[in-house]
């Protein structure tokens, strides 16, 4: 603070650094276990994945017991949970209105964005290598000799694409509605709308795949070395649609968004 | 210091901010008052970038917010007290800020000693405090990076009399050290305490700005007769307007001798003769927004701004 004596009229900031990015992210990262409804979600996500393996492991018979198995079940609770989580990340600065602290303690917005992106796949790398190493242990220990056989590591690589996929899609969904429940419910609701119009208009259901990312990513589920060139199009075209249109149409909100 | 050069922010056909300029010094304690909705959160989210203005410049210490680095070590903000988390704990809103903000994790226990909230009430969620603890909160948070300009809206509201008390002192020593402050308030009795330096803003518009003195200062005069009739028979002769002013007295727009004189001939008696003491900011307040606040001033005399002290 300056003296009594002289007051300065102008602030001499060249001797502050700007925020660096990798402190923005630890603070996104904490601001996602800090209140009980955070932590008890991550606490969800690795309760659930790790009980998913397990029961599969339980229940499964001996020769279904492989890797690939075991990690592929931990995708679809994952691939609910990651999103929400995704969602929650963007959306809740909105509804409790702290949006308001974070943009003037960084009044670049974008570099929060990416802050936010940045620890949103720092959680789901922490979720997918977890389901990596309890479907590890699974295949170790109950598997039986052949647990390895049907390894492919571009299995791994498509687990890693959905959770990628389904945690943009989560923060495009939250930058374009900026409500936790709005966005939730969509994102749940669409496969469901989708499936509605298909059951009603058998036209729609054959394109299905050009324009329900659901649809289009069922192809994966079977091992991402079975998909043809014209499902590898479907993929990215659904993906377009509704992870990089929602996540553009988002940033250019929540860039401009006037908080109140 | 913050200066706002013609800044104006229309809303649809609203204007919320028309053409507002003034200075807040460092060194002083501005008040920024006004009715609700005159424009004043408006125009404190523009100082600090998170509503961009349709005209006009506003900077802080000759710089736009936005070009501030860090700019929590330099401005601290206090815009909402009640736009905080509702799940986190006291202490962990101040440690976010502390951790953006590259400050010890130390400096949170220095915050919270500072605005009087002990270490039970820190580890309570937000959602469990009062409003005047949401405000110590976050006068906290506007602290903890050691700013050198202070934006402070509605800093006292839910502050008890000794809450209040606390805050002046705290504010003075700010501003005395060489600190800017900018506080909002449309409570008159609060900005007057506090503030050396007053805008207040009616509408969207700066209705009047000054020194606290020179707001308060009003030209005229003080009599009482012992006949009131008759003085205001030899006023009214001598072309001196007169008003009713209570207790059965009237205040003339002229200096106490010229009372005195035209009393002294018509052979009237005083009982008192006297420099018109300041109105008080309540009147000035009142006055100078009446055709700007939402109900009609006159009839109650201090309805919405707050009773007398």
């Amino acid at each position: 603070m300056s003296t009594t004596t002289a007051l300065p009229d102008t602030l001499d900031v060249s001797q502050t650094p700007a925020v660096p990015l990798s402190r923005l992210i630890r603070v996104e990262l904490r601001k996602m276990y800090d209140t009980r409804a955070g932590l008890w979600l991550l606490a969800i996500i690795g309760i659930v994945t790790t009980l998913a393996i397990v029961l599969f492991g339980v229940f499964a018979k001996d020769a279904d017991k492989t890797f690939s198995n075991f990690s592929g079940f931990a995708a679809t609770p994952q691939g609910f949970l990651l999103p929400v989580m995704a969602i929650l990340l963007i959306t809740q600065e909105w509804g409790q209105r702290t949006a308001m602290v974070t943009f003037t303690l960084e009044p670049h917005r974008s570099r929060i964005l990416t802050a936010k992106v940045a620890a949103a796949l720092v959680i789901g790398l922490g979720a997918y290598v977890l389901a990596m190493v309890v479907a590890l242990l699974s295949a170790l220990v109950l598997g039986g000799s052949g647990a390895f056989d049907d390894f492919s590591s571009l299995d791994l690589g498509t687990f890693g694409m959905l959770q990628i996929l389904g945690i943009l899609q989560g923060l495009g969904f939250g930058l374009v509605l900026l409500n936790s429940a709005a966005a939730i419910v969509l994102y749940f609701a669409l496969p469901t709308i989708f499936g509605i119009i298909g059951g009603i208009w058998p036209a729609f259901a054959d394109k299905a795949a050009w324009f329900d990312l659901g649809t289009a990513q069922t192809p994966l589920f079977d091992g991402a070395e079975s998909l043809t060139g014209q499902e590898w199009t479907q993929l990215g075209v659904t993906a377009v649609i509704w992870v990089g249109i929602p996540l553009a149409v988002g940033t250019w909100r929540m860039l401009r968004a006037e908080l109140k | 210091m913050i200066k706002f050069e013609g800044v104006s922010k229309t809303y649809g056909g609203f204007k919320a901010v028309d053409d507002v300029s003034f200075v807040a010094e460092a060194g002083r304690v501005t008040g920024f008052l006004g009715p609700n909705g005159a424009g004043k959160s408006t125009s404190m989210r523009i100082m600090v970038g998170l509503t961009p203005p349709d005209r006009g410049t506003s900077t802080i210490g000759g710089h736009n917010y936005a070009d501030i680095p860090n700019p929590g070590r330099h401005v601290g903000v206090l815009l909402d007290a009640s736009a905080q988390h509702a799940g986190r704990t006291g202490r962990e809103v101040l440690a976010l800020s502390a951790l953006t903000m590259g400050l010890p994790e130390s400096r949170v226990d220095e915050m919270l000693t500072l605005v009087g909230l002990t270490e039970n009430e820190s580890g309570r969620r937000v959602r469990n405090y009062s409003l005047g603890m949401r405000q110590r909160l976050g006068l906290a948070n506007a602290l903890i990076g050691d700013p050198s300009v202070l934006i402070l809206d509605e800093p006292a509201n839910g502050l008890d009399p000794a809450g209040i008390h606390w805050m002046r002192t705290l504010l003075r020593g700010y501003a005395e050290r060489g600190g800017t402050v900018l506080l909002s308030s449309h409570l008159l009795h609060e900005v007057e305490m506090i503030a050396d330096e007053l805008v207040l803003i009616g509408r969207g518009r700066i209705v009047a700005q000054g020194t606290k003195a020179e707001l308060l200062q009003t030209a005229g005069t003080f009599v009482k007769a012992e006949s009131p009739e008759k003085l205001t028979a030899a006023l009214g002769e001598a072309g001196i307007k007169a008003s009713a002013s209570g207790d059965g007295g009237f205040r003339a727009e002229v200096d106490p001798i010229d009372v005195g004189r035209v009393a002294a001939a018509a052979g009237v008696v005083l009982m008192e003769l006297k420099p018109a003491e300041g109105a008080g900011l309540e009147e000035l307040f009142l006055e100078l927004t009446a055709d700007d606040a939402r109900e009609p001033v006159g009839t109650t005399g201090t309805t919405q701004q707050g009773a007398p002290a």
